[in-house]
């Protein structure tokens, strides 16, 4: 077994000493399970008279539907039913509409036109699964084949093909008015404009399956009493759960869901990408029916990580310190909205990285491309933008001449400091990360790099303040297209921007919808009280947007604690799609 | 299409069904006879998860024709323990965090269980090239690898 | 909906082949039951053999003959066919290997059938049986060429001359992942030395066209050269004739093209990989 070493000299008063868990070999309880084969996954179940659920899926990447014969298919022997769209009673979802984030917008079966080769049309039912999958081949679909967008800056360009009719711009809609998530934080303009390398560099990445040695399925049977049993794969139940009931329309309390042993996720189980039309299945025949993509399908359709394209662009002092970073994000949704939305979104939250920028400005977009719609993996949102500013940091790095790990102790987060999302960075630790790793690679560090700790000189001067935010000619923060236009106003230091109202404020507004300019509104906001490690600094109010499922807002917050804060035990969560913090 | 008798050990125990003619053996074991030990991963051949010992050899079930196992001896990891007692290739598992979701362990086990038959003592080398038909995706194949080298050290390991 | 047919003769099983266009042959289940796994395969007949020639293994002599239902661990298994352990062992994990047959590798499309490229560069026959009559021996390379046409009858055995010196037969698979991934390409050499000189080479690759193919280019280069560094130069610069790799999930086109000459130039001087 692996040794593992407690470093105790390290924030020794973040951890109580009496840990009965951390640092032991306890048994797992599905351990037995598993190596006698008696752990039980989705299709580890029998049922008499179970029905195969095989799907015909397009081989267009984008084409609309003319036809769709089912009559020989529906003929072919153990077939007992066949289903199309229109049997789907809620024929629309979207992932998210759970927690009302984003407009339904993915059909359970196409209807009239597919956005993905591999978009499921038709599902056949039949009494084996060889016998529905010689029927699937008997589905004549009479296909009309549409120009095709795979690349997530040209899908949005003017006249690119629509992907996806809900979001006719081929961009996510934020809160149905944002074409993009935006961070502004300080003048990233005039940070470069002073800097003495500026350097700027295009990453990118592809999509990435998860690949699990168990593919998507799942089990639907009927129950008394008008329920049905459904043993599933899901990541997440009772999201699963939720989905089927809004698809099949029926009550939540009719679905039995039986899951939590997931033959290896990763995120590529929370789409509810079987339930729903098992569940149907089971409904509509009174069988058990069970539904599983094969391998194939699940590499080919099974929704991936999404591709991205990353633009940084950075301000450099010869120095080694960063003073202005600008991140331009493009995420490959595919041709429906998973959790791409959420993915932006995450991202945004994790720019410029664990480093302190006086300057930072990020406008991440998601836009739809005629590929398999992508979804949740490890990380999402943020692996691709690390690995690119990583890499970035190693060039920074060169240009300064400096040490790479030096370069990152230099410009770590410390407890205490702004980041640009106004709140104070805590339970930093970059910097005795990098002096860790460089102790075991044997890698040499200055003497001043090995002094450097994440507890001193955080939040110190500007390091703890909200800097003035540059708006442009329409008062806007930061239109891309507008950056260097004249700055007609400022919003003022250690204010920040509350959202005018529902109306749409779309931008680019490619979509022929008019792009209103709002006056923005502003509210002062307390002033960053000065750091006081080792206390905790309470973050200030977080930035509410005006919309109409935002929580109320939040009461302000404490002042800050005179004695040392107790260290924090318990899961504190941000909520970035609420905008919220909970424990 | 008539079905076809079909009969074979399972595990120690004579077992019959009923086989559509091109039925693999993994929908055999698992929808016919209920042993839903071997798992469906890929039906291709590329994951080991449904690896069964047929006669003492490990096959893939997913691409055995069934009606080929007609007389034969089926060993799945259904029937690995002794009853209470765990077979050290189990144990060694537990012992060694050789799992996490469980997936692929019933076909790990089931190579590592016709290496050790052949072979009581490999080398490292000889367990990665036992393993490499089957892929894990979650801990890793260290732990895998350190479980199976252990279990040949342990006492009873040559029990197949 | 697909039926079986048990065959106990070599002879029975032809004549259902050769009768029926829609009669495939299933040997050991890892090409045909993956198209039956998948729904490609739906109609139809599955002809399975038990004739125990079928599985038949003659190694002793000069001229080895192997059924084609032989399998990767029975060649494993037996001594005599040391030479070909590295090829036989390049296909799949040891559950594969109990089931893949030699016969069946002749039919993997690319960038499968590594052992095919071993059996080609040993001037292997082929012998095939059409409906009842008595078997013939074609050379591995016709048959191959013209693989994808069908209809050549039952593959009952391959037929090749042992290599007179094993050391002298070399066969390397190169793929990314260790120890065991899908093939980037395959190289196999048989470099008889004779007074010094390579005399009548043998070079085939696989992965590197739609079948295995010989690489004319490079067993001229080499004919009649000691094995040097400008004959190892020549050979390098003739790789890639007759070369038409496919662009697949493995590697493109553009890889397998750069790389190709790399390898063989490697195998040729006796480097590792």
């Amino acid at each position: 077994m692996a040794t593992m070493e407690m470093r105790k000299d390290l924030f020794a008063d973040e951890r109580d000493d009496n840990l009965n868990v951390i640092g032991k070999g306890v048994q797992r309880q599905d351990m037995p399970g598993h190596v006698t084969a008696r752990t039980r996954f989705f299709d580890d179940h029998a049922f008499d008279g179970m029905l195969h659920l095989k799907v015909v899926r397009s081989p267009h990447h984008h084409a609309r539907i003319r036809a769709i014969d089912t009559s020989a298919a529906e003929r072919a022997p153990g077939v007992k039913r066949v289903l199309r769209g229109a049997d789907v009673p809620v024929n629309k979802n979207t992932l998210l509409s759970l927690i009302n984030f984003g407009k339904d917008d993915e059909p359970s079966l196409a209807v009239s036109k597919v956005s993905y080769k591999g978009e499921p049309v038709v599902a056949i039912l039949a009494d084996s699964e060889a016998q529905a999958l010689a029927a699937c081949k008997l589905v004549r679909i009479d296909y009309d084949p549409l120009p095709a967008v795979f690349d997530v800056e040209e899908t949005l360009k003017p006249g690119a093909p629509v992907v996806n009719e809900t979001y006719p711009g081929n961009y996510f809609e934020y809160h149905e008015r944002f074409d993009h998530q935006k961070l502004r934080f300080g003048d990233v303009e005039r940070g470069f404009a002073g800097a003495d390398i500026v350097m700027e560099h295009r990453y990118q990445m592809s999509p990435i399956e998860h690949a699990p040695t168990e593919t998507n399925g799942s089990i639907a049977a009927p129950e008394q009493n008008g329920r049905y049993l459904v043993h599933s794969c899901a990541q997440g139940l009772f999201f699963a759960l939720g989905t089927t009931a809004k698809i099949v329309d029926v009550e939540s309390n009719q679905l039995h869901f039986i899951g939590g042993t997931v033959g290896g996720g990763f995120g590529g189980k929370v789409d509810s990408l079987t339930e729903p039309l098992a569940v149907l299945g089971a409904m509509l025949t009174g069988r058990p029916v069970r539904f599983v993509l094969d391998r194939e399908e699940e590499m080919l359709y099974g929704s991936p990580r999404g591709a991205e394209r990353i633009y940084i662009k950075d301000g450099l002092m010869r120095d080694g310190r960063i003073v202005a970073r600008h991140i331009r994000s493009y995420f490959d949704a595919g041709a429906y909205t998973r959790l791409s939305s959420y993915a932006a979104i995450k991202c945004t939250a994790h720019v410029p990285g664990p480093y302190w920028i006086p300057n930072v400005a990020s406008d991440i977009y998601v836009s739809y491309t005629n590929r398999c719609p992508s979804t949740a993996m490890r990380g999402f949102g943020v692996t691709a933008v690390d690995f690119a500013l990583e890499v970035q940091m190693d060039r920074l790095a060169e240009a300064a001449n400096m040490d790479p790990m030096e370069l990152r102790i230099l410009n770590a987060y410390r407890d205490g400091d702004m980041k640009p999302h106004r709140r104070a960075a805590k339970n930093t630790a970059l910097v005795e990360c990098v002096q860790v790793a460089a102790e075991k690679a044997n890698w040499p560090l200055s003497e001043q790099a090995k002094r450097a700790s994440s507890l001193i000189g955080g939040g110190a001067g500007e390091r703890s303040q909200i800097p003035a935010t540059q708006l442009d000619a329409r008062g806007q923060i930061g239109r891309p297209d507008s950056r260097n236009g004249p700055v007609t106003q400022v919003l003022p230091a250690g204010t920040s921007r509350i959202a005018p109202s529902k109306q749409p404020v779309m931008e680019g507004a490619r979509d022929g919808r008019a792009t209103p300019t709002q006056v923005p509104r502003y509210e002062p906001q307390r002033p960053a009280a000065p750091p006081p490690p080792p206390a905790y600094q309470p973050a200030p109010p977080p930035y509410q947007p005006a919309s109409s499922y935002s929580p109320p807002p939040a009461p302000p917050a404490p002042p800050p604690p005179v004695a040392p804060a107790q260290p924090q035990h318990g899961a504190v969560r941000f909520s970035s799609v609420f905008g919220t913090r909970r424990r | 299409m008539a079905k076809l008798p079909l009969q074979f050990r399972l595990n120690g125990s004579d077992r019959a069904t009923f086989v559509d003619p091109a039925s693999n053996l993994l929908d055999t074991l698992r929808r016919g006879l209920g042993d839903f030990g071997p798992k469906y991963g890929c039906g291709q051949g590329t994951c080991g998860v449904c690896t069964v010992l047929v006669d003492g050899e490990p096959q893939l079930a997913c691409l055995t024709l069934a009606v080929s196992c007609e007389g034969r001896q089926i060993e799945t990891t259904s029937g690995m323990a002794d009853g209470p007692n765990l077979h050290p290739l189990q144990d060694a598992f537990m012992d060694h965090f050789a799992a996490q979701c469980g997936f692929c362990t019933p076909g790990m086990l089931t190579a590592a269980r016709a290496l050790l038959a052949k072979n009581p003592q490999p080398s490292r080398e000889e367990v990665v090239e036992a393993i490499s038909g089957n892929i894990c995706r979650c801990t890793g194949y260290e732990p895998i690898i350190a479980a199976i080298l252990a279990a040949a050290n342990a006492p009873g390991a040559r029990r197949a | 909906m697909l039926d079986l047919r048990t065959c106990t003769s070599l002879s029975e099983a032809a004549g259902i082949l050769s009768g029926d266009r829609q009669a495939l042959l299933i040997g050991g289940g890892t090409l045909v039951m993956r198209d039956v796994n998948e729904g490609r395969l739906t109609e139809g007949t599955l002809v399975r053999v038990t004739d125990p020639a079928f599985r038949q293994m003659s190694t002793g002599g000069a001229r080895i003959e192997l059924g084609a239902g032989v399998t990767m661990a029975m060649v494993l298994a037996n001594r005599e066919l040391a030479f070909l352990h590295a090829a036989a062992r390049a296909i799949g994990g040891p559950a594969v290997r109990t089931m893949a047959t030699i016969g069946g590798n002749l039919f993997a499309a690319a960038p499968y059938g590594d052992f095919t490229v071993a059996l080609l560069a040993l001037d292997a026959q082929v012998v095939l049986q059409s409906g009842y009559g008595s078997g013939r021996a074609v050379p591995l390379e016709d048959f191959l060429s013209a693989r994808e046409r069908g209809g050549q009858g039952l593959v009952t055995a391959v037929q090749f001359a042992r290599p007179q010196n094993p050391a002298e037969f070399h066969f390397r698979k190169i793929s990314r992942v260790k120890p065991k991934g899908i093939s980037l390409l395959s190289i196999a050499t048989h470099l008889p030395l004779s007074g010094g000189r390579v005399a009548q080479p043998r070079v085939a690759y696989g992965a590197m066209a739609p079948t295995p193919i010989r690489a004319r280019g490079v067993e001229r280069a080499l004919d009649g050269k000691p094995l040097d560094q400008s004959a190892i130069q020549a050979a390098k610069q003739a790789a890639l004739e007759g070369c038409r790799p496919a662009t697949d999930a493995i590697a493109s086109e553009w890889y397998r093209r750069e790389i190709l000459p790399v390898h063989l130039g490697r195998l040729l001087a006796g480097e590792p990989r």
